[in-house]
């Protein structure tokens, strides 16, 4: 027993004309106003202590499904989300061009000079090397057609600098074309050891990993660089090891402007690289050299001295983009900021429009239709009510795919429905109705889908109204319409809007029935995302659409819980 | 009992039947007549058709066969909301999205009152219930009894002559619905209403009617005032229904006037009014009321009594209550005042009984 227990007893009768201090006394309260337990620590501390355990133990229940949902469904669609604002490719495939081109003024009608044709030259050499070049094209082609077909003709015709002057330092000495004196130029002695160590040894596992030299670095900073990206592709390319394969042409381009940038470079080395830098650097001056900016205007394609191309570059060289998005509301991200996109060009406001449109359409005739059956089903006797409702069920049993082909059947032009029109004389055979590959199509098939959504939760609602209540306003003088609108109605309202939620929010992203009853004007935002992703491998549209789309549906549900409330929604009970 | 309908009965059921599945009756051959004004309650256990002849009367059902006659004019044709009768149900069936007020209201709104005259009505009807401020509430914030009161209000807030309720107590504990029943009573009384109650609750029935109708099986068993119910059951259900009961089984063995002898099947003879019997040997079922038997009693030379082994005495306060093993019934109960003078028995002990014969019924067998 507690002292406060002992307390109280002893000085109960004192108290009995005191409520507060019984209360205090009771429960034990702290000079500071703050509930104490027996044993004198807070109550509060003492409470969550005890209930720790069980939250624990509610934690350890539900984890298997959270993790399940965080793995498989939060977070693909995180990642989707990011990719609507994604650009990582541009700055990572181009990042000396990025660099430089920020000073560039793309009001000038000139592409940019020199320096950033032949920073972009190294990233394009590079990139073609790793076949990242075309993927970049496909991003760029996103923002401004035909870049595509430029970076792929680019990356193949771009060896053809490098060749130049590979030829050249072959020509003056074989011992360029040796791997050997290669890896005696570039690596860092140690590094050299462990390599010759780990070829020797018959290449078992992965190589060492590679490092430059202090005096190559210092003095070959450009061959360095692209040497370094060689290694790095040959250790993770399993036919090619750096013993066995010379550097890309692109490296001899760098060595060539090393030399000619430090002409004592020799000087840092030694032994035979020392003698043939020497030699090299001598050679230099009678070597045919290739101007970046008029080869790849002139030589690979005139597109490159458009600025527009280089607009474009220099617009979307930042690792996150508002692009997509911009995209996504008919709109395009341009140097001087969003601009709409032109007339012919803008589809997603339309089909947005369109989406919303139908979508409510399809809630509206189901409300209609389910509204009377819901109805039925919740006054019939039980037996009958329970086969009615098998009848509602059957076309969950039935595969969305039948159902839609189903419609197709009927509606087509040389479908049932035109057959019995043609054949009760309605309509000519030459004037046969067109109802599908159309909106009217579509609504006609969702409608039919989605009915069973709205029928549960109004059936549900509605068989908690006691007849009573209509009863009760007969009984007042009501007649059966006035009994039904003020008294049986206003009941069902959060049965319609449970239904509608749900009709609603499974129509705006519907995308199979619209995919095969949609035709063109039929078809919802949602097939264009899948478009997206499958045909024209844009993701990063498809994702800001996806994202818009998901916007929109949150913002109506927060309308409908600030207009009708979210408690008035009910799927049963 | 009144069997047929007089031309001035305010309401008025005439060979009324109904059946659900055709098949069998609920409701077999129903007369009733009932004056202006009067409170009339049909009592019965469930099943018994007391709430389908309230439906009929409210247009909710209608009768297979009959004729039910509201003021003179027959309403079988007439569809509930143009009978102008108020009604109060079982779970009230108060409308759960309007306000108290607006629940009031209704029934002026569709009759089309101007508003002014519509919420004098209002909040002279909740006055009467004396929830006069609680307008402004919603039915889910009312307590059960509250609930109640705005029901009933709702009901005669139109001014209807004719007002059912449908078990309205039965959702309430003890103490409120007996607070309840005095209230209905007043204010039926009080605006001189015609009253049609149903219920199972024999007390509710017999406290507040100025007549109540037995129902069982289909059919009116006895339509009386309380008291008459109570001390005159005209057959063994109502005897058994209505309040603490002794039956003893035997055969008519003289009978003459209003006194007869029954030989009880022990071979016991007792003194008893014919009720429903009418000859001699024909088989009876004996009522006595527990407290209208006396022990040791002095009666006459004539009058029979019986031998009675106490099986238990209950201690009650006001009342003792004595369970006795006579002529082979153990369940044979006798009540006493607690008088000063009253004996209290030990279980085991032997006793005389009697009564006078005009407290003895004999009813009919089944």
């Amino acid at each position: 027993m507690s002292d406060a227990t002992n307390d109280s007893t002893v000085g109960a009768p004192a108290r009995a004309d005191d409520p507060q201090a019984q209360k205090r006394a009771d429960q034990n309260v702290s000079k500071s106003g703050q509930m104490l337990a027996a044993d004198g620590t807070p109550l509060k501390r003492s409470l969550a202590r005890a209930l720790r355990r069980q939250k624990l133990r509610a934690l350890m229940l539900i984890a298997p499904l959270l993790i399940f949902v965080l793995l498989t469904f939060i977070a693909p669609i995180a990642d989707m989300l990011f990719r609507s604002v994604e650009n990582e490719i541009v700055p990572e495939t181009l990042p000396r061009t990025v660099e430089l081109l920020g000073s560039w003024d793309h009001e000038s009608d000139e592409a940019p000079g020199g320096e950033v044709f032949e920073a972009f030259y190294y990233d394009m050499a590079l990139a073609a090397q790793l076949k990242n070049h075309t993927r970049l094209g496909t991003r760029l082609n996103y923002e401004t057609t035909g870049i595509s077909s430029l970076f792929r003709q680019s990356g193949r015709d771009i060896e053809d600098i490098g060749d130049v002057y590979l030829d050249q330092f072959e020509d003056l000495n074989e011992a360029w074309e040796e791997p050997a004196t290669w890896i005696a130029l570039m690596g860092d002695p140690d590094w050299r050891a462990g390599y010759t160590e780990w070829f020797d040894d018959g290449q078992e596992g992965a190589p060492p990993g590679f490092r430059p030299s202090e005096a190559a670095e210092e003095m070959l900073p450009r061959t360095t660089a692209v040497y370094q990206n060689f290694a790095t592709f040959t250790a993770g390319a399993r036919r090619d090891s750096l013993a066995e394969d010379e550097p890309w042409p692109v490296a001899y381009t760098a060595l060539y402007q090393d030399l000619m940038a430090t002409p004592a470079a020799a000087d840092a080395f030694d032994g035979d690289t020392a003698a043939l830098l020497r030699e090299a650097a001598g050679a230099l001056s009678d070597f045919e050299t290739v101007d970046f900016r008029s080869y790849f205007i002139d030589e690979i394609d005139e597109d490159w001295g458009d600025p527009n191309v280089w607009a474009t570059i220099q617009t979307f060289s930042g690792p996150v983009t508002s692009g997509y998005f911009l995209n996504a509301v008919d709109m395009r991200q341009t140097a001087d900021g969003a601009a709409m996109q032109p007339e012919d060009q803008q589809i997603y406001g339309l089909l947005f429009k369109r989406t919303l449109f139908m979508s409510l359409t399809i809630m509206g005739c189901c409300i209609l239709l389910a509204y009377p059956v819901a109805y039925l089903l919740a006054n019939l006797p039980m037996r009958t009510a329970n086969l009615l409702m098998i009848l509602v069920l059957l076309p969950f049993w039935t595969s969305l795919l039948v159902r839609t082909s189903a419609w197709k059947v009927m509606l087509q032009q040389q479908g049932v429905i035109n057959d019995v029109l043609v054949w009760l004389g309605l309509i000519g055979d030459g004037s046969r109705l067109v109802m599908i590959n159309n909106q009217f199509g579509t609504i006609v098939a969702m409608t039919h889908i989605l009915l069973p959504f709205m029928i549960l939760p109004m059936y549900s609602v509605m068989s908690t109204i006691p007849p009573s209540y209509v009863r009760a306003a007969k009984s007042l003088g009501a007649t059966n319409w006035t009994a039904f609108w003020r008294v049986y109605f206003p009941q069902s309202v959060p049965g319609i809007g449970a239904g509608s939620i749900l009709v609603f929010i499974l129509a705006i992203g519907y995308y199979i029935t619209p995919e095969i009853v949609g035709g063109t004007t039929g078809t919802f935002i949602s097939n264009r995302i899948a478009y997206h992703i499958s045909s024209s491998l844009n993701w990063g549209l498809a994702a800001a659409l996806g994202t818009i789309l998901l916007a929109v549906v949150l913002i109506l549900y927060w309308a409908y819980d600030k207009i009708v409330g979210i408690d008035n929604v009910k799927l049963g009970g | 009992m009144a069997q047929t309908a007089e031309n001035d009965a305010f309401v008025a059921f005439e060979r009324v039947q109904k059946s659900y599945d055709g098949e069998s009756l609920v409701v077999k051959d129903l007369n009733l007549a009932m004056p202006k004004g009067e409170f009339l309650t049909m009592l019965g256990p469930s099943g018994s058709g007391k709430t389908t002849c309230l439906m009929m009367l409210a247009g909710f059902e209608t009768a297979t066969h009959g004729e039910i006659k509201l003021d003179g004019r027959p309403i079988n044709n007439i569809p509930p909301h143009k009978r102008g009768i108020g009604m109060v149900f079982q779970n009230y069936a108060l409308f759960p999205h309007m306000s108290v007020a607006e629940n009031l209201s209704f029934p002026l709104e569709v009759r089309k009152m101007p508003k002014a005259e519509r919420e004098k009505k209002v909040q002279r009807a909740l006055e009467m219930v004396q929830m006069g401020q609680f307008g402004g509430r919603r039915p889910a914030q009312l307590s059960g009894g509250q609930q109640q009161r705005i029901a009933l209000a709702r009901a005669l807030v139109f001014e209807a002559e004719l007002v059912l309720m449908d078990e309205p107590l039965g959702a309430l504990d003890k103490q409120l619905r007996e607070h309840m029943q005095f209230e209905i009573k007043r204010i039926a009384d009080e605006l001189g209403i015609t009253v049609v109650y149903v219920t199972h609750d024999q007390t509710e029935a017999l406290t507040m009617s100025d007549r109540v109708a037995v129902f069982d099986d289909g059919r009116i068993q006895q339509l009386a005032p309380p008291d008459e119910l109570y001390e005159a059951p005209q057959n063994s259900f109502v005897a058994q229904f209505i309040g603490e009961n002794n039956t003893l089984e035997g055969v008519v063995e003289e009978i003459g006037g209003n006194r007869c002898t029954v030989k009880l099947d022990n071979g016991n003879v007792i003194d008893a009014m014919p009720v429903n019997v009418a000859r001699k040997g024909e088989r009876t079922r004996v009522s006595i009321r527990p407290e209208r038997v006396e022990f040791n009693p002095d009666l006459g030379p004539e009058a029979h009594t019986l031998d009675a082994q106490v099986r238990e005495f209950i201690y009650m306060g006001d009342v003792f209550r004595t369970r006795l093993s006579v002529a082979g019934n153990d369940e044979f109960i006798v009540k006493t005042r607690n008088r000063a003078d009253q004996v209290r028995f030990a279980p085991g002990e032997t006793v005389k009984i009697g009564w006078k014969a005009e407290d003895c019924r004999a009813l009919d067998a089944s």
